[in-house]
């Protein structure tokens, strides 16, 4: 009993003692955000013709697919019977946010990234199959799905539904990213939760990350193999960047004097809140060393002429500050929620465990465990502009990207 | 096997709209049986609770039976219901001062400070039984049910232990089982009102502070209560139609 009331201040109701959302569940809303991110920066190439960020196109793709398959972990490892949660699609619960949200995500990944993905690799799918042997070349030919048509009418065909699929994705990474914000925000209980806003705040803050992300990974990737930062592609990534922030600051801050200006009930209790408990992870990580420093480092970019070296120093600092502050903005929301007693009268405090089943260990193994699959995915499906490997036509992706997609 | 195009468009068409319909009529007949109450009609009844806080002494007889009955974890974290102790001071009734050692188990130690300037008064607490429930509603495989005899209720087998319905909760009625990582809740004694009897916390109740009644039954002396007693639920605010009513409540109980 001693060691259960350490760390509560005032009343809380008897049940609330123990914290029912971990780390984990802070780490799903990061990942699927991620996801959503890195789609809307592949469709700005696609769909908007921003050619500059087109050495990302693919390397954005396969990312958001390497962290979208790992998004469910956190939520099986949290599950009290992860063996019944198919039966959320067996037999979903309609008026529950949660139990649609699982064929959203199906939705995304079967139908928009898996085919979208497929459509954009298969004639590098198909020359692969052709230039290897044995093993490696069943494997192609599975990923083919044991076709070897890549006439000219078969790749224009490609093209034509690819393009679909990504207007189609767009959409669709909204509402992926919007719904994670809707499980939260609709919760009536629960006032640091439960607003309007938070599905919107939630996509642009899921937008600002996976662009941090992806510009990050191809930058780490453009070093790892010896090869030059292609600049006007990364400024482009940038830029985008800090107007996603922008958006996404000015939501927060909209939310934030909302709430100050309203002084609702539960005001008094949110604000001692975030000046005692969750000062360090919202004002100072959150606020300050993840948004606005890295919001200013981006504009003094827009703002200045600076040497590459000093850009992609600066990219890599903020990108980085960038990941921590929506890392942090998950965190306070997720945690934060469950720190105040639903009396209002008082608070509790999260003990994360080390080696436990959603401990800290596990949750940064669910945070490395898409990076090994990325890793993975890039060597069976290389996106980069030279390298389609074996097929050798001198037609590489970049190239092959160019006869499939003509400029408009 | 030889299959050309069409047939195995006919043959995909099939197995797509025989497989959702498979499971459906494969759920329905894994569904949950009927109570063991021979001659208890669902329909014919719609439960409430009635609390009186003027009567409540904060014995904690109701929080014991409680966890007797229904085999509720021992430990302070867990209560199907549990009795809180209110001192509201007159010139500040926005900052009461609450308790509930143990979820009141063992009655409640008499307090150090004793203001003669405030009110004192205990409030027993269980799950509201809301007919708009908002753990029902984001429960994501419908294990939180209501049954059309207006009782929240837990299909165990089913529950997947998300703890979604626990956040829903605006009262802080719900808890998981750490034995059966399970959400558990109060049933309202469903395996002892369905055979008549009340609940355990009602029958334990020295003052009777809290009775069950029935809502359908005309005859319910509840009727009289309802009608005689100034009442009130708890959180009117989140609408989710409580039926624990409170005679006496004070403005200051969360």
């Amino acid at each position: 009993m001693e060691s259960l009331l350490r760390g509560v201040v005032g009343f809380i109701y008897p049940n609330e003692l123990e914290l029912q959302w971990s780390v984990l569940i802070v780490l799903y809303p990061f990942l699927t955000g991620l996801v959503a991110g890195a789609f809307i920066l592949a469709s700005l190439e696609r769909v908007f013709n921003v050619e500059a960020v087109r050495p990302t196109y693919r390397l954005a793709l396969l990312t958001a697919l390497a962290f979208l398959l790992v998004a469910p972990l956190p939520l099986q490892l949290h599950l009290g019977h992860p063996e019944r949660s198919l039966e959320m699609y067996f037999t979903p619960h309609r008026s529950s946010a949660m139990a649609m949200f699982g064929f959203v995500y199906l939705w995304y990944l079967m139908v928009v990234l898996v085919v979208e993905i497929w459509l954009d690799y298969r004639r590098d799918i198909v020359l692969q199959a052709r230039a290897s042997t044995g093993a490696r070349r069943f494997l192609y030919r599975a990923m083919a799905l044991w076709s070897d048509n890549i006439s000219p009418r078969a790749l224009a065909i490609d093209a034509k539904v690819g393009r679909f699929v990504t207007v189609l994705g767009i959409p669709s990474a909204f509402l992926l990213h919007g719904y994670v914000g809707f499980i939260f925000g609709s919760v009536k209980a629960n006032p640091w939760w439960s607003t309007p806003l938070m599905p919107v705040v939630f996509l642009f803050s899921a937008i600002v990350s996976g662009i941090a992300l992806v510009m990050l990974i191809y930058m780490a990737g453009c070093g790892l193999r010896g090869r030059p930062v292609d600049m006007p592609c990364v400024d482009t990534i940038a830029r985008y960047l800090f107007y996603a922030f922008l958006i996404d600051f000015s939501l927060e801050m909209l939310d934030l004097i909302h709430r100050v200006y309203e002084a609702d009930e539960s005001f008094k209790t949110l604000d001692f809140m975030v000046h005692t408990k969750l000062f360090a992870s919202q004002i100072v990580l959150q606020i300050f060393v993840g948004t606005l420093v890295p919001l200013g480092l981006l504009a003094l970019i827009q703002l200045t002429r600076l040497t590459e070296l000093a850009r992609r120093t600066i990219y890599v600092l903020a990108g980085c500050l960038t990941m921590l502050g929506i890392l942090a903005m998950r965190w306070n929301v997720v945690i934060g929620g469950q720190l105040f007693s639903k009396s209002f009268l008082g608070y509790t405090t999260y003990k994360m465990g080390f080696a436990t089943r959603e401990g800290l260990l596990m949750a940064l193994a669910v945070m490395v465990l898409p990076l090994l699959i990325l890793w993975g995915l890039v060597r069976l499906l290389p996106p980069w502009d030279a390298g389609a490997g074996a097929d050798d036509t001198g037609n590489g992706g970049h190239g092959a990207a160019a006869t499939r997609r003509p400029p408009s | 096997m030889d299959i050309d195009r069409r047939q195995f468009i006919l043959l995909a068409g099939k197995a797509l709209v025989l497989t959702p319909a498979a499971a459906v009529v494969l759920a329905r007949l894994a569904a949950g049986q009927a109570a063991e109450a021979p001659g208890y009609e669902m329909a014919r009844h719609w439960w409430a609770m009635a609390i009186d806080i003027e009567k409540c002494i904060g014995c904690g007889n109701c929080v014991r039976a409680c966890k007797a009955e229904n085999d509720v974890p021992r430990e302070p974290a867990y209560f199907r219901t549990w009795v809180e102790r209110y001192h509201v001071p007159v010139d500040d009734p926005e900052h009461p001062l609450v308790d509930s050692p143990d979820g009141g188990f063992d009655g409640f130690p008499a307090r150090r400070t004793a203001d003669g300037q405030a009110k004192d008064f205990f409030v027993p607490k269980l799950c509201n039984h809301c007919a708009q429930s908002p753990c029902v509603q984001v429960c994501p495989v419908g294990a939180t049910f209501d049954s059309p005899d207006g009782v929240v209720l837990v299909d165990k087998t089913r529950c997947l232990g998300c703890r979604y319905c626990v956040q829903a909760c605006p009262y802080g009625c719900r808890f998981i089982d750490p034995r059966t990582r399970v959400v558990d809740k109060c049933t309202l004694c469903y395996h002892r009102i369905t055979r008549g009897e009340t609940t355990a916390c009602c029958e334990t109740c020295p003052t009777g502070a809290r009775r069950l009644g029935d809502l359908k039954d005309p005859r319910d002396p509840i009727h009289d209560w309802l009608r005689t007693n100034m009442v009130q639920v708890l959180k009117p605010q989140m609408a989710t139609h409580a039926k624990v009513y409170y005679a006496n409540l004070d403005g200051a109980v969360r």
